[in-house]
């Protein structure tokens, strides 16, 4: 049967099982927004290119499937780095189509023209060009099978616009063939067997629990390692919900502002077991002085992982839910040759600290509103299940620091791009994915600005997420840089609480907006916003602007010198 | 060659693009490549690369983990020095003076390089071998005055077995 390339490639995305896709149209593209007329899958259109591709983000980070996006050639395909960027640094599952001049014209500067595949390389897991329409199906499939398996990431499929409108015999691939790519599920049975080893000569473990867990569906198996041996567990920014908050055993985040507990535990540990994490420098603090007595045990699927930045002890290339699975058994197994070591005086010290080091945060009835409050009181009036998205900056610390995350696929979050402007377009993304599930964004007023035309998209289409802006009316987290490191100097964060007005904007968006200025407004107006159900939310928190992100670790210096809330630092006050 | 040197010996896929692909994880990882080599095989889907690294500017554990993670990539083996065979073609323009031109016929013989071209008053020799070798002559041209010169980068294989080659294969699963 004779089809057009154009045809063939929506069959292909319908015969991998896609539902939706995000995307706008344009030139190059045309001949692929026809046959998507007579699609079961769903096109949700976009008003910026770089929104489809945070809200394929967003819907893989909440399903766990490949986010799919569409969008046309030159500026479109350009505007869609960053969020190929983004799914690059956080390993999300992505398959971005892109139109592209006919080939015939490629290389001759055409309208529209750009070496898409030359400009996403870097932030792609892999990209194809498709010179043939005969392709189509087995490149799609390629596609897909490189971005979900292995470790997961973006690719890009760039399709020339006569290279649609060519007749090809439809040909479904039953496999896939690619010889350079074989990803190593399986831990290596006598790494798995030296790791329980280390695991039963420790006394101040600590699970190191990474973004990993989340795409290998490891969270159960994570649990029971986790009660298995008792030890602590640290979930970073990409990690929260990996493991339950609500668990006596987790220590919530570590890094630049994770708690003093998470921080300390990782720092004064004989021994790391890092799951499906990086090492990250926002993790790590000054390197050489990270974690200095620590034996590391490191799972990753990604070979290229262990030893880039700690050389670990026992490295296991393999799935984290296999290797954990595999881990189980061996600890089991271990336990049953001899003595389990006890922990009970490393998990009395860390109940010290949580003790004496507690997040903190004061509220004054009359007082400024406090963003933590806000967070607090969101956190508390919705349900347990609530997906949040979130920016970039202070209130994406804040967020992570007081959610209580007690259900994996729960946050939403641009972690290694640290991209502003990530959460609007990834709330929408994750609604359409569990759209039986309540979403807020948390969002700055500066990332807010950035991709907030993207309600547009959600009014049209009916997608009722929420928004919950900590409008502070600064670039919050450079201003608490320059507050405190370029000597209160306050260069380019000023932004105006009221220019634009977000209620305003929210409503011509159609939107429902509140304001809320003081602390009981907040409760009753979450309340109101929780009831609305068939169209987006805004609410602007006017917060106070002094407030700064605490613990913090400065960048460059070692994780022994967290920096507390001078307020609530008992070294400070004379404890 | 003073500095540390890695071999690769690389096969990939034989696709356009791949040579980007491979050159670009090197800048952007920040991996010096002090010679490259690219040609066809045994077998027309693929082609081998022959990339020699500088081994100060990474550690070659992750060059080669990188690598792996190219989808075009197929195998990579690092070639210990003493126990690969390493040829390298060079093309040298030199000042020949009629006097001169003798003297330099006899270096070539004495090389096996052969005088590929004869001008006015220059000769452009070709020469292969070890890059050793290579290096050698080049010295000794040099009084003569050198107008141009141009290495191919070298190529790499693994001594057959007097003794068992030691090959160390870099896995080639992807992660």
């Amino acid at each position: 049967m004779k089809i057009t390339g154009a045809q063939a490639l929506i069959k292909s995305l319908e015969l991998e099982q896609v539902e939706v896709m995000f995307g706008l149209p344009g030139g190059a593209i045309l001949p692929v927004y026809d046959p998507l007329i007579d699609s079961s899958i769903r096109h949700i259109l976009v008003r910026h290119e770089q929104g489809a591709g945070h809200m394929a983000e967003g819907y893989a980070h909440a399903t766990g499937r490949p986010g799919v996006a569409m969008v046309t050639s030159g500026p479109a395909a350009t505007n869609v780095v960053t969020p190929l960027c983004d799914a690059y640094m956080d390993s999300i599952p992505l398959v971005m189509i892109t139109g592209q001049v006919p080939y015939a014209v490629i290389g001759t500067d055409a309208f529209q023209e750009c070496d898409t595949v030359g400009i996403t390389m870097p932030v792609t897991k892999h990209n194809w060009l498709v010179t043939d329409a005969q392709d189509i199906p087995r490149i799609v499939r390629e596609a897909f099978h490189v971005a979900t398996t292995g470790r997961p990431g973006p690719v890009l499929v760039d399709v020339p616009k006569d290279v649609s409108n060519q007749l090809m015999d439809w040909e479904w691939p039953e496999t896939v063939d690619l010889p350079g790519y074989r990803p190593t599920t399986k831990g290596h049975t006598k790494q798995v067997k030296d790791a329980a080893r280390l695991m039963g000569e420790a006394q101040r473990p600590v699970l190191y629990v990474g973004g990993g867990i989340l795409k290998a569906r490891a969270a159960e198996a994570l649990r029971e390692l986790a009660e298995l041996t008792g030890f602590p567990v640290v979930t970073t920014l990409m990690a929260r919900g990996a493991f339950p908050d609500d668990h006596p055993q987790c220590l919530g985040m570590p890094g630049m502002h994770g708690n003093y507990t998470a921080i300390t535990a990782m720092q004064k540990a004989d021994l790391l077991i890092a799951l499906g994490a990086r090492f990250d420098d926002r993790v790590t603090g000054k390197l050489d002085a990270f974690a200095p007595d620590a034996r590391i045990i490191h799972v990753d699927i990604d070979p290229a992982e262990l030893g880039k930045v700690r050389r670990p002890d026992v490295p296991i290339v393999g799935d984290c839910r296999v290797v954990i699975e595999e881990l189980v058994k061996a600890v089991r197994a271990e336990k049953g040759k001899r003595s389990w070591p006890v922990i009970d005086p490393w998990r009395e010290q860390l109940r010290e600290w949580q003790a004496r080091y507690p997040l903190v945060y004061e509220q004054f009835e009359d007082g400024p509103l406090k963003p933590q409050y806000v967070i607090d009181t969101l956190r508390d009036n919705s349900p347990d299940d609530t997906i949040v998205a979130s920016g970039v900056g202070q209130h994406q610390m804040w967020t992570s620091q007081r959610w209580k995350f007690n259900h994996p696929y729960t946050w939403v979050n641009s972690g290694g791009l640290g991209t502003m402007g990530f959460a609007v377009p990834a709330a929408i993304g994750a609604k359409v994915g569990k759209p039986e599930r309540m979403v807020w964004a948390v969002d700055g007023d500066g990332c807010f600005q950035m991709t907030a035309q993207e309600l547009v998209t959600a009014s049209a289409e009916r997608i009722p997420v929420k928004v919950a802006i900590l409008n502070n009316a600064y670039l919050g987290m450079v201003r608490q840089w320059q507050e405190m490191f370029y000597e209160e100097r306050y260069s380019e964060v000023y932004l105006s609480p009221d220019l634009p007005d977000y209620v305003k904007w929210a409503e011509a968006m159609g939107c429902v907006a509140f304001r809320v200025d003081t602390p009981e407004d907040v409760e009753p107006t979450i309340q109101k916003a929780n009831e609305i159900d068939d169209r987006p939310v805004v609410i602007d928190f006017r917060t106070d602007y002094r407030e700064k992100v605490y613990p913090m670790i400065a960048a460059g210096t070692s994780n022994d010198e967290v920096i507390l809330d001078p307020a609530h630092d008992p070294h400070a006050s004379g404890h | 060659m003073s500095v540390q040197h890695h071999i690769l010996s690389v096969l990939v896929e034989n696709k356009f693009g791949v040579l980007t692909r491979v050159a670009g994880l090197f800048a952007r990882r920040g991996f010096n490549i002090y010679s490259l080599a690219v040609g066809p095989t045994e077998d027309e889907r693929f082609s081998r690369m022959t990339i020699v690294v500088d081994a100060e500017s990474a550690p070659i554990e992750q060059v080669t983990k990188q690598l792996n993670k190219l989808i075009p990539v197929i195998k990579i083996v690092e070639l210990a020095p003493a126990d690969a065979v390493e040829r390298e073609l060079m093309l040298v323009t030199v000042k020949a003076t009629a006097e001169a031109r003798s003297q330099i016929t006899e270096l070539a013989s004495i090389f096996e390089a052969k005088i590929d071209d004869v001008g006015y008053d220059a000769l452009t020799v070709v020469v292969a071998g070890p890059p050793e070798k290579l290096d050698a002559m080049t010295v000794l041209l040099q009084p003569f005055g050198i107008l141009e010169l141009q290495r191919t980068g070298r190529v790499a294989l693994p001594k057959l077995a007097r003794r068992p080659a030691k090959l160390r294969a870099v896995r080639t699963r992807t992660g």
